[in-house]
């Protein structure tokens, strides 16, 4: 039993996601199919979402893969690939989204709340050094006071 | 003047609200994508006929404004928008035609048999190619194509009586005028 449980637990930590492209996709020149997979893995299922067409099960996914690769075997650069494929679905099918106005607040958004913070940081840091507290010494009856209060009893 | 800085967060925060709450606004899908095909040309198409139809061709459909359905007998959400489809072709006339995407015919066939056909011509795309040049992702999907074979319009997902009527219907008369 604890033999059989080890092995499910080796199992479990070799196991790797498993890709969703089909023996039958596959292009017969390893070449096109490394650059089949590096496309396909950017570019969203419209389906799922959240997944690359690479991963994803769904029957759209599927069909986009072998769009990707018919390209391809055409000869068509990576980069054709790609915006044929953007042409039909537009920039949302990108999982990198492209830097255009519409991402403007996306890309740069983040960094610009963080200067804006550092910004704000820095000023409220320097303004405290170069305003250090300044408090008047004590008077000698208040230091008489304080030294009565220390001995316990209020003078 | 130095106090309105410390504005400047809760102004912030009201501009992200306000997005959001335009964003996040209920009846907005946020999973409907934009089509990228609006006023381009509708791609083109020469699709085997469904059954005793002749072939589906984008050139032969040019010259008027026409309505173009993406539909399969396996999707449920096109049989909900069917009556609807069959109301349109039968009483407000309109050029509909169909497309049975990555369908058999012999199921395209029987689904149109028992519950009518609403299309005036079916094409058969049962590889989902012309859906892909489309940017089809899911069906239903319904275009409106002018007479210069632009696309005009996208709906995705079944039609509904509102957008029929607040949509779809004004949009083809005012295409039928131009």
């Amino acid at each position: 039993m604890r033999r059989f449980l080890l092995l499910i637990a080796i199992l479990m930590l070799v196991a790797t996601a498993a890709r969703a492209v089909e023996p039958a996709e596959r292009l017969a020149d390893p070449g096109l199919e490394a650059r089949a997979r590096v496309i396909s893995s950017q570019l969203r299922c419209l389906v799922c979402q959240n997944e690359s067409i690479d991963e994803s099960g769904a029957d759209l996914a599927h069909d986009i893969r072998m769009f990707v690769r018919e390209r391809l075997v055409a000869g068509n650069t990576n980069a054709a690939v790609i915006q044929a494929v953007v042409d039909r679905y537009g920039a949302f099918v990108l999982l990198k989204p492209p830097i255009e106005p519409a991402t403007y607040v996306l890309w740069y958004g983040p960094p610009t709340l963080l200067a804006i913070g550092l910004l704000g940081t820095l000023i409220w840091l320097k303004r405290r050094q170069s305003t250090p507290a300044e408090t008047a010494p004590l008077s000698t009856d208040e230091a008489r006071r304080l030294d009565g209060l220390m001995r316990g009893n209020d003078a | 003047m130095k106090r309105l800085i410390y504005l400047l967060p809760l102004v912030l925060f009201l501009g992200l609200a306000g997005y959001f709450l335009v964003a996040l606004r209920p009846n907005h899908d946020v999973h409907e994508l934009p089509s990228v095909m609006i006023d381009k040309p509708a791609p083109v198409f020469d699709l085997a006929g469904l059954g005793d139809s002749k072939p589906l061709a984008l050139d032969a459909l040019k010259g008027h404004p026409f309505v173009l359905n993406f539909f399969a007998s396996w999707c449920v959400p096109c049989r909900q928008e069917h009556p609807l489809l069959m109301r349109l072709a039968t009483e407000n006339h309109i050029p509909l035609y169909g497309i049975a995407y990555k369908d058999k015919p012999v199921d395209s066939n029987r689904l149109l048999a028992s519950f009518g056909d609403p299309y005036r011509q079916v094409g058969i795309d049962q590889d989902g190619r012309v859906g892909l040049n489309f940017g089809v992702y899911g069906v239903p999907e319904t275009y409106v194509i002018d007479s210069k074979g632009v696309i005009q319009k996208r709906f995705v997902g079944p039609l509904t009586a509102e957008s029929v009527e607040k949509e779809l219907l004004p949009l083809l008369k005012q295409l039928g005028r131009s």
